[in-house]
């Protein structure tokens, strides 16, 4: 077994971590408030790439500076998405709030195809290629800036529900509605507030993501999938349990493959098990957690 | 009820003569109304009766059509026999994966993403697989002739969709006025109560999900024979589920007509859409009209076409479930 690229493989998928528990954190976020789950999480995110993707083909400012307007931007959609759609799905069945929200995955998906066009664009930034060297492993410094700022939002908005007064109403809001209510909250603007708070973490996300990989208007719905997997890893609604799941999930997906090909091996088994199939081993996690703790991780209570 | 079946009766009629008068483009429309209005018949079985959301159901559909395949290419047995086979494997992987959603009590959403998850570990697994010519997919020789479900013409493929909607008419109609159908709209309107009441909901919905499961799986030996082309990431994609269940949401979920009033209304729009956006070079045009459709039908006929249809006939023409 090759220690250093298992480690190097750990480095990356634990900085890719960092992006996908931003991702999660707005799902947590929406479906801890609203008990909605945003199906077209990753088709938003895809928009954020590509705000952030034309800022730098119109101006050349790189999208680490830019992913904010592609955050700004994300929140308008959300706060619309919210008013127009969701909040009059909110008493609907729990299943029946699926299909609306996967109606707009659709419609973002393709109206950034037929913006965009279908192909796949690798866009060149500032420091696409540059790397930092850390004893025998490298790390690239898109990633590392990426799982850097990640970070720092993920902990700004944590703090804006902590201490700001507009936070406040959004966890009071989440905790009891009627009573939210009763106290003179607003709160269909505070549910619109919170949704746009949501889809702008994802968008700014997609910003982040626009050094490190390709973009292409298809590559919305794993990310879906991969934020339901953190969340519900986590446990729906806990945010701190977005975090970690993100990272678990995003050094599994890269450590994965490489594992299960020397397990495959060492059980005399001639088969490898590609990276193109690194999906599996998220979604064999989503089964397992479903059937043994549906709770999540650090959920108290279920659904 | 009595009116409803004289009304039905001529609408086969009319159908079954359609060949004679229509172009072979518009017969080709007709099949993919047929055959989507099957998938969602198929599906709606486990979803409209039992209430339990699969956006999964394009593994079985791709289950069907590479057994087929496989068992033709081994074996070289007709597709007219390997259907059923390609039914009893993914009737048995829908088996699994109720047993694990219903045994674990995995509910709503995530019942949702369960089934979301086993279908795109299936299209991954099927993806990678040489047989099935990996991501290039699998181009199939057409050798025209009965045996092997394959036809130079759409006449017959037109006969044989038919044939698929009347079978699954018939399948969930049986359903609808047998004791299991009482059972599964029982569970489906409130589980705890209908378990209190004596109801094996975990057997019933193991029943509905086999039943479903299997009939999915014989439209995608149609879909293979009809298409010549097999690539998992198109048959077996989420937006391939998504086509499946928008038609009978669109009709009406849990009631017999719905599939096949949503496919009639929504497949010659999506068709006719489709080729117009491709030739005007918006590509993709029609998934957002799909979309924006998903949205609206939810919000504002929640319970589908079908109960307009009801309203503007009258009561002679409603399936009657006696209480």
């Amino acid at each position: 077994m090759n220690l250093n690229l298992t480690l190097q493989l750990a480095l990356s998928g634990f900085l890719l971590g960092g992006v996908y528990s931003l991702i999660a954190l707005g799902l947590s976020l929406i479906f801890g408030v609203m008990k909605v789950i945003n199906f077209a999480h990753g088709e938003m995110m895809v928009w954020g790439m590509y705000v952030a993707y034309t800022i730098l083909v119109w101006t050349g400012i790189d999208p680490f500076f830019s992913f904010l307007v592609s955050a700004a931007i994300l929140f308008l959609l959300g706060y619309l998405l919210q008013r127009i759609v969701v909040n009059r799905i909110l008493d609907f069945p729990e299943a029946m709030q699926v299909l609306p929200l996967v109606g707009m995955a659709m419609v973002f998906e393709n109206s950034a195809r037929i913006i965009w066009g279908p192909d796949y664009i690798s866009p060149q930034s500032r420091f696409s290629l540059s790397s930092i060297s850390m004893g025998s492993l490298t790390v690239d410094t898109p990633r590392l800036l990426a799982f850097s700022l990640a970070i720092v939002i993920t902990l700004i908005v944590l703090l804006f529900l902590k201490k700001t007064d507009t936070g406040k109403a959004i966890r009071a809001a989440a905790d009891n509605r009627t009573g939210a209510l009763l106290v003179g909250t607003n709160v269909d603007k505070v549910y619109a507030v919170c949704f746009g708070i949501g889809t702008a973490c994802v968008g700014a996300a997609g910003g982040l993501l626009v050094p490190i990989m390709p973009l292409s208007p298809h590559i919305g719905a794993p990310f879906t999938m991969i934020s339901f997997i953190i969340v519900i890893l986590g446990g729906m609604g806990s945010l701190a349990g977005a975090m970690v799941g993100g990272f678990i999930i995003g050094v599994a997906e890269s450590v994965g493959p490489e594992l299960i090909t020397i397990l495959f091996h060492g059980i005399g088994l001639d088969l490898d098990f590609p990276n193109t199939m690194k999906q599996v081993v998220s979604f064999f996690i989503l089964i397992v957690i479903l059937l043994w703790r549906p709770q999540g991780l650090f959920g108290g209570r279920k659904g | 009820m009595k009116k409803l079946y004289i009304l039905l009766l001529i609408g086969l009629l009319v159908l079954l003569l359609l060949p004679k008068f229509v172009s072979s483009y518009v017969l080709g429309v007709f099949v993919l109304i047929f055959f989507y209005a099957y998938l969602g018949q198929s599906w709606n079985i486990l979803t409209g009766y039992t209430g339990m959301i699969s956006l999964g159901h394009s593994l079985y559909v791709g289950i069907g059509a590479y057994t087929t395949y496989l068992l033709t290419l081994a074996l070289g047995l007709s597709p007219w026999i390997g259907m059923w086979v390609g039914g009893l494997a993914a009737g048995l992987i829908g088996l699994v994966i109720g047993f694990f959603g219903f045994r674990f009590g995995v509910k709503g959403v995530y019942f949702v993403l369960l089934t979301i998850a086993f279908a795109e570990i299936g299209r991954l697994i099927f993806l990678h697989l040489k047989i099935f010519g990996s991501f290039q997919g699998l181009f199939i020789t057409p050798n025209f002739s009965f045996v092997n479900f394959q036809f130079k013409e759409n006449v017959p493929y037109y006969y044989i969709a038919l044939g698929y909607v009347i079978f699954s008419l018939i399948v969930v109609r049986l359903i609808e006025r047998s004791k299991i159908g009482r059972y599964m709209v029982a569970l489906r309107e409130d589980e705890d109560a209908a378990e209190s009441l004596g109801v094996d909901v975990f057997k019933y919905k193991m029943i509905a999900i086999f039943i479903s499961a299997a009939m999915t799986s014989l439209a995608g030996t149609f879909y293979m024979n009809y298409l010549y082309y097999l690539h998992p990431g198109t048959m077996m994609s989420i937006a391939f589920s998504i086509e499946i269940i928008l038609r009978p949401i669109i009709g009406g979920m849990g009631t017999v007509l719905g599939p096949v009033i949503g496919s009639f209304l929504i497949t010659p729009l999506a068709e006719l859409s489709r080729s117009y956006f491709a030739k005007a070079g918006y590509e993709g045009l029609h998934l957002i009209i799909y979309g924006f459709l998903l949205v609206a039908v939810v919000l504002f006929f929640p319970k589908g076409v079908i109960v307009y249809i009801k309203k503007g006939l009258g009561p002679g023409f409603i399936f009657r479930v006696r209480h």
